[in-house]
């Protein structure tokens, strides 16, 4: 429903992948924009700093000190638990998110510095499949989150996702309770983790671990709830105040701790890590 | 739209015409104890196979059913001395969520309960058992008190799903779920929970992260109702019962995937028709999971519990 409404390009966002060429139009301003330009500025429009969907690769290179990444659990990839058919074969499904993005699935994850700070980091990718999270998505996370914890280093996760997925049933459903459980233990170790939403966080994804951050920081205008829009609308028959289950309204309404634009966020989190995890800092 | 419960027809048919025939008997003096009894007979036989052969959507409707036990039937008829305990100390207190302080065969412990309403005054204030972000704070607040004195909790699971609202989204629903779902996974004392009719996606899994997971034999546990998968992978929400199938959301089905713990039977006919005997014998089988639970060290229930959703998750590597 969220993924939907996303592809429709609602609220004047749009995360379709920066076409092909020199120039791009930006969703946010509507003007035709250099494309060496918008990636200089980490996959942001130059004239109104609209932020484009970023790909995990390009996220990870974005947050990491150059050659310190090393990515972790690479190989995962999704079976088919239900035998789930729709209009596609579940496999048939996860094999063209695969194509398409060259991942094997929603999640990259791994270890390195951050301006020096030993981290692990988990960064999820819109494009494969809405960043929906099932077996492979949890299991990652999960073993980022345990690996940060075993080794006394903070983990980030960068979240953008339309929630759990569907196709894995009841089992991406546990996804949550597995990766909450693991943050919890990590929490008990008194170790930071840092949650960073991004356009859009939304329902399973944003009722676990992207709503457990220590510290939770949003990127600019990125859409962030639980219920999608469309089905709240559905329900209570009114329509919805603008600006509505946006980073802002999120922070208006106490539930993020920073706004933090894309070419602040590394410099951000290790100005927040260099508090949080002293011992981190190489 | 039609009965969503033609499939129960023919057993009531059976049924009237059972009544039919003592009342004959009783206006005419004439004896028919045999064709009764072998009426009977046939009623229960037709009842066990067609609830053997139910399929996934009949399940759902069953979970459903206006007259299905709720929070407060088992705490009527499964729990005594119930004492209940409201309030986030927040915000508002959230009539879809039900706790208290009660006995389960003996055993006190914190019952945490959704609730969909009996009547159409109880329904609209429980907003038909979708809670808000304040109703999970409670129920969270109170199963932090049931940790501080010993006390084990039992929750009750049935929601079509956390509340879809401006103000449940304004007071982070997200946050209230995933806080629920992170503290109960660390919690010292014993959870067992119990799907008692629909278990809506997040909004069941905030107060379902239990060392044990039960399920009544036509409850449903899935990650998206089937009306909303039939409406995102087909744009038909009337595609909804062919959704129910392929989710494998059944009681059935949740426990070969290994989700379930334990598949709790239903009386003859589903636990809507006969209410106090479906909390007596869950009340029964709860119980033999708490006196499992409450054996078990701290540390070992915690382990075990972290082990049991870590073990979840299918995939190649």
């Amino acid at each position: 429903m969220v993924l939907d409404r996303l592809r429709r390009g609602g609220g004047g966002k749009d995360p379709k992948k920066i076409p092909d060429g020199l120039w791009v139009k930006c969703p946010g301003c509507t003007k035709t924009v250099f494309k060496r330009l918008v990636e200089e500025r980490l996959d942001t429009c130059p004239e109104c700093g609209h932020h484009f969907t970023m790909t995990a690769e390009r996220r990870v290179e974005a947050l990491m000190d150059a050659g310190s990444w090393k990515e972790i659990d690479h190989g995962l990839t999704s079976s088919d638990p239900l035998g789930f058919v729709d209009s596609k074969a579940y496999p048939a499904r996860i094999a063209q998110s695969q194509a398409k993005t060259g991942m094997k699935d929603a999640v990259i994850t791994g270890h390195g510095t951050m301006n020096g700070i030993k981290s692990h980091l988990g960064v999820m990718d819109f494009r494969f499949n809405g960043g929906s999270m099932g077996s492979v998505v949890g299991e990652k996370l999960t073993r980022v989150i345990e690996a940060a914890t075993a080794t006394k280093q903070p983990v980030v996760i960068v979240s953008s996702s339309g929630g759990a997925r569907m196709q894995e049933g009841v089992i991406s459903l546990m996804q949550m309770t597995k990766t909450s459980a693991a943050l919890a233990r990590h929490s008990e170790a008194n170790l930071p983790y840092i949650s960073v939403l991004t356009n859009p966080t939304m329902a399973g994804v944003m009722a676990s671990f992207a709503s457990l951050g220590d510290v939770i920081i949003a990127e600019p205008k990125a859409l962030i709830g639980f219920t999608g829009a469309r089905v709240i609308k559905n329900t209570i028959k009114q329509e919805l105040p603008e600006g509505f289950q946006t980073s802002e309204f999120c922070m208006e309404h106490g539930q993020v701790d920073l706004i933090v634009p894309r070419q602040e966020m590394k410099s951000e989190l290790s100005r927040i890590l260099r508090y949080l995890a002293p011992q981190a800092v190489g | 739209m039609s009965n969503p419960f033609d499939f129960m027809d023919h057993l009531l048919e059976l049924e009237s015409k059972i009544e039919e025939l003592q009342n004959l008997s009783g206006q005419t003096g004439l004896d028919m104890s045999e064709e009764v009894r072998s009426l009977r007979d046939k009623l229960q036989s037709e009842t066990r196979r067609t609830f053997d052969g139910l399929n996934a959507w009949q399940r759902v409707q069953l979970s459903r059913h206006p007259l299905r036990p709720q929070t407060s039937d088992y705490i009527d008829h499964m729990v005594e001395d119930f004492v209940p305990l409201a309030g986030d100390r927040a915000f508002a207190e959230d009539y879809a969520i039900i706790c208290g302080l009660g006995r389960i065969e003996d055993i006190p412990c914190m019952i945490i309960g959704q609730q969909k309403g009996k009547d159409v005054h109880e329904r609209r204030r429980c907003n038909f058992g979708s809670p808000h972000p304040e109703g999970y704070r409670k129920a969270m607040l109170k199963m932090r008190v049931a940790e501080k004195f010993h006390l084990p909790i039992v929750t009750l699971i049935n929601t079509p799903g956390a509340y879809p609202g401006i103000g449940a989204e304004e007071r982070g629903q997200s946050i209230a779920i995933a806080e629920n779902i992170r503290d109960m996974a660390a919690l010292r004392t014993p959870v067992v929970s119990v799907v008692i009719g629909e278990g809506g996606s997040g909004g069941a899994l905030g107060i379902g992260v239990g060392d044990r997971i039960l399920i009544l034999e036509n409850s449903y546990y899935s990650v998206i109702s089937p009306e909303g998968c039939a409406a995102i992978l087909w744009k038909d929400g009337s595609k909804a019962p062919d959704a129910a199938e392929r989710l494998r959301l059944t009681a059935q089905a949740l426990h070969e995937l290994g989700i379930a713990d334990e598949v709790v039977q239903e009386p003859a006919g589903g636990a809507h028709r006969q209410g106090e005997l479906m909390s007596r014998q869950l009340g029964a089988v709860v119980a033999r999971h708490l006196r499992e639970l409450l054996a078990m060290s701290e540390a070992e229930l915690r382990d075990a519990r972290y082990a049991k959703y870590r073990a979840i998750g299918q995939w190649q590597e």
